[in-house]
C-alpha cells in the first residue's frame, strides 16, 4: 500500500480509478440506466400528450403550465415527497426523472408540430390525406428533430437528478460523490464520481445532437446540395 | 359538369363568407374567382374539395353529390394547388409529385413513369426528381406543385392564388404553362386570384365576387364590354375598359408574313436570305413548317468559321403566341421581355405570322391618328390613355 498523503489529487484519482475501475464502471452503468429509464418513460407519455395538445389548442395551456410547475419544485424536495409514497431506492429516482423530463419532451413535441408550415399540412389534407396520414407522413417526420432536442435536454437534466438520487439509496455515481464529501481530504473520490457524471452528460448531449441533425429535413439536405441552377 | 347550387358558408359567430353561390361550370373550362380580400373567393374554392365544409347548398359533379361523398376520397380526385406551394420538405421531388398516387396505392413502376412523364412536361430535367424542394427556386417549386395536382389524372384542379408568391416574370411563365397544360390536357381548372390581368389572360369565364355574393359570371370580353354594376367597373379599372375599345383585337389581324428558313439549310444560305430580305432574324422551321427556333444575326457572327448548318447554331429558346391570342397580351410580352418581335403559331405549332415592334408602332399610330373623330376633348383623353397602356404594357 502506498502512502496516499504523499500523492497529488490527480495521482490519487488515477490510483482510485485503477483500484476501483470496475466499481466505478458499474455505478456509471446504473446511473445511466436510471436516467434513460426515466427519460424513455417520459417520452412514452410525453410525446402522445404533446401531439394531443398540438391538436387541441385549449388543452395546451393547462398541460404546459402543469409541467412548468413540476419543473419549479427542487429535485431533492420532489424526491423526498415521492419517497414517502414509493419508499427508498431506484424506482423513486426513475419516477422523479420521469416528472422532470415531461416538460421538455411535451413542450418540444408541441412546438415541433405547431411550427410546421401551415401550407404543408394544408396541402397534405388537400391531397386527400386522412388525419392519421397527415400525422405519420408530415407532422411526425417534420417535427422529429425538435422532439429529439426535447429528449436531449431531458436526458442531460436527468443525469444531474440521478446524481442527487444517491441520497435516497438509488446508487449510481452520486454514491461515490457523497462518499467523497463525507471523507476528509478526499478530492480524488469526489472527482471519481463527478468526472464520469459530467462525461456522461456531455457524451449524451453530443450523441443526441448528432442524431438530431441527421433527422432535420432542412439541415440534412444542405449537405447534398448539387447546386441547382 | 360541376354544378354549384345555393352554396353557403356561415362561420361560427354568424359571419356569412359565401352567400347562395350558383355556378355551372363546363368540362375543360378555366374559371377564375376574383374579388377583394374577404370576398369569399377562397372559401368558395375550398368548399369544392370540402377543405371548408359548406353550411348549406349542393354541389354535383357529373350528377354525383359532392357534399355526400367521403371528403378524403373526394380530395384525392381533385387537384389542389396553393399559394404557399406546400411541397413536403422531407420528400424528394419524385415523392412529392406522386403523393396522391402514393395515397391511392399505385404500383411503383406506374408512379415512376408518371413522375418522369410529368416533369418532362414542365421542361425540368429528370435529374430533379431526386432533389429536395429546398434545392429548387420558387418558380420551379410551384411547377412541381402544379404537377402534383395532375399526377392522379384529376379532372378538376383547384388553385388558390397559385402565382401570388412569385415574381412577375416567373408568374408570367407559369401562367403560360397553366394555359398550355389546360389546353393540352383538357382539364377543368378553377383558380382564385385578385389580379385582374391574370384573370383576363387565363380565364374562359370570370366569377367576380364581393362580400360573399357572386356579382357577375361571364367571359372576360363580356365583362369588359358590359360590367354588371359600378363595383365591377371599379374593380376592372377604367384603363382596362378603354383598352378593350380598339377595334383590332387578335394578333391574326396585324401579323405580317415571317421570313423563315428550314433547319437543314447551310449558314451561307441563311445569310444570303437575310441580306436579300433585309432582316436580322430568321425563324427556323422543320420540313413541315413547324417552328423550331430562330437564327439571329448576333448568334452566328462568331460561329461562321466553325459551324456550317443552321441546325448547329439556331436558338431553341423562343417565345411565341398562339393564333387568336389577344393583341394586348403579345404587346405586353414583347415589351416585358424586351423582345424585338414575336412569332405566331397555330395549334399544330406551324409558323403562321409575326408581330414586330414596327407593327405595334403602326397600331399605336392608327389608334391615335388613324380614326380620329370630331368629338374632341374626352376622346383625346381616351386615346392617350390607351396609348400609354400599350407602351407601358
Amino acid at each position: 500500500m502506498q502512502d496516499m498523503s504523499q500523492m497529488s489529487a490527480t495521482d490519487q484519482f488515477i490510483f482510485y480509478m485503477q483500484e476501483n475501475g470496475l466499481y466505478v464502471f458499474n455505478q456509471f452503468l446504473d446511473h445511466f440506466l436510471i436516467s434513460i429509464y426515466g427519460v424513455l418513460l417520459a417520452a412514452l407519455v410525453g410525446i402522445p400528450i404533446g401531439i394531443f395538445i398540438s391538436k387541441y389548442g385549449k388543452a395546451s395551456n393547462v398541460v404546459i403550465t402543469l409541467a412548468n410547475i413540476i419543473q419549479t419544485i427542487p429535485a431533492l424536495a420532489l424526491m423526498a415527497i415521492l419517497m414517502l409514497v414509493l419508499g427508498l431506492g431506484k424506482t423513486t429516482v426513475i419516477v422523479t426523472v420521469f416528472f422532470y423530463s415531461l416538460l421538455p419532451i411535451i413542450k418540444n413535441t408541441y412546438v415541433g408540430i405547431t411550427t410546421i408550415n401551415k401550407g404543408v399540412t394544408d396541402a397534405g389534407r388537400g391531397m386527400g390525406m386522412t388525419k392519421t396520414q397527415v400525422l405519420y407522413m408530415i407532422e411526425l417526420p417534420l417535427s422529429l428533430s425538435v422532439m429529439i432536442t426535447g429528449i436531449r435536454i431531458a436526458l442531460v437534466i436527468a443525469i444531474g437528478i440521478t446524481a442527487i438520487g444517491a441520497f435516497i439509496g438509488a446508487g449510481g455515481l452520486g454514491d461515490i460523490i457523497i462518499r467523497g464529501t463525507n471523507a476528509t481530504d478526499r478530492t480524488a473520490i469526489i472527482m471519481a464520481g463527478a468526472l464520469p457524471t459530467a462525461l456522461m452528460a456531455i457524451l449524451s448531449d453530443i450523441l443526441l445532437g448528432a442524431i438530431e441533425r441527421q433527422l432535420d429535413p432542412v439541415k440534412r439536405q444542405q449537405k447534398k446540395v448539387i447546386s441547382p441552377m | 359538369m360541376l354544378k354549384i347550387e345555393n352554396l353557403t358558408k356561415i362561420y361560427r359567430g354568424g359571419k356569412i363568407a359565401v352567400d347562395k353561390l350558383n355556378l355551372d361550370i363546363q368540362e375543360g373550362e378555366l374559371i377564375a374567382f376574383i374579388g377583394t380580400s374577404g370576398s369569399g373567393k377562397t372559401t368558395a374554392l375550398r368548399m369544392i374539395n370540402r377543405m371548408v365544409e359548406p353550411t348549406s347548398g349542393r354541389m354535383t359533379l357529373n350528377g354525383k353529390d359532392l357534399t355526400k361523398m367521403n371528403a378524403v376520397t373526394l380530395r384525392r380526385s381533385i387537384g389542389y394547388v396553393i399559394q404557399q406551394i406546400g411541397l413536403m420538405p422531407h420528400m424528394t421531388i419524385r415523392e412529392n409529385i406522386t403523393l396522391v398516387p402514393q395515397l391511392l396505392k399505385w404500383p411503383k413502376e406506374k408512379k415512376d413513369e408518371t413522375a418522369r412523364r410529368l416533369i418532362e412536361m414542365v421542361n425540368l430535367p429528370e435529374s430533379y426528381l431526386d432533389l429536395y424542394p429546398a434545392q429548387l427556386s420558387g418558380g420551379q417549386q410551384q411547377r412541381i406543385g402544379v404537377l402534383r395536382a395532375l399526377a392522379a389524372n384529376q379532372d378538376i384542379i383547384l388553385m388558390d392564388e397559385p402565382f401570388g408568391a412569385l415574381d412577375p416574370i416567373t408568374r408570367d411563365t407559369l401562367q403560360d404553362l397553366i394555359k398550355d397544360l389546360q389546353q393540352r390536357l383538357k382539364k377543368t381548372i378553377i383558380f382564385v386570384t385578385h389580379d385582374m390581368d391574370e384573370a383576363i389572360k387565363l380565364a374562359d369565364r370570370i366569377a367576380i365576387m364581393h362580400e360573399g355574393k357572386l356579382i357577375q359570371f361571364d367571359t372576360p370580353d363580356n365583362i369588359l364590354a358590359a360590367p354588371a354594376n359600378d363595383f365591377v367597373k371599379e374593380f376592372i379599372g377604367s384603363h382596362r375598359l378603354i383598352q378593350q375599345k380598339p377595334n383590332i383585337k387578335t394578333v391574326d389581324e396585324v401579323m405580317i408574313k415571317p421570313i423563315s428558313i428550314t433547319i437543314e439549310k447551310s449558314l451561307d444560305e441563311a445569310i444570303r436570305l437575310m441580306v436579300e430580305k433585309r432582316v436580322d432574324t430568321l425563324f427556323v422551321t422543320d420540313g413541315d413548317n413547324r417552328l423550331q427556333g430562330y437564327l439571329d444575326v448576333e448568334s452566328f457572327t462568331g460561329a461562321r468559321k466553325t459551324k456550317r448548318s443552321v441546325s448547329e447554331c439556331y436558338e431553341k429558346d423562343i417565345f411565341y403566341v398562339k393564333t387568336g391570342s389577344k393583341l394586348q397580351d403579345s404587346v405586353r410580352r414583347i415589351l416585358k421581355r424586351n423582345l424585338k418581335n414575336i412569332p405566331v403559331v397555330d395549334e399544330e405549332h406551324h409558323l403562321v405570322g409575326l408581330v414586330t415592334r414596327a407593327n405595334i408602332v403602326d397600331i399605336v399610330y392608327d389608334t391615335i391618328w388613324g380614326d380620329e373623330e370630331p368629338t374632341t376633348s374626352s376622346e383625346g383623353q381616351t386615346v392617350s390613355d390607351s396609348f400609354r397602356e400599350l407602351i407601358s404594357g
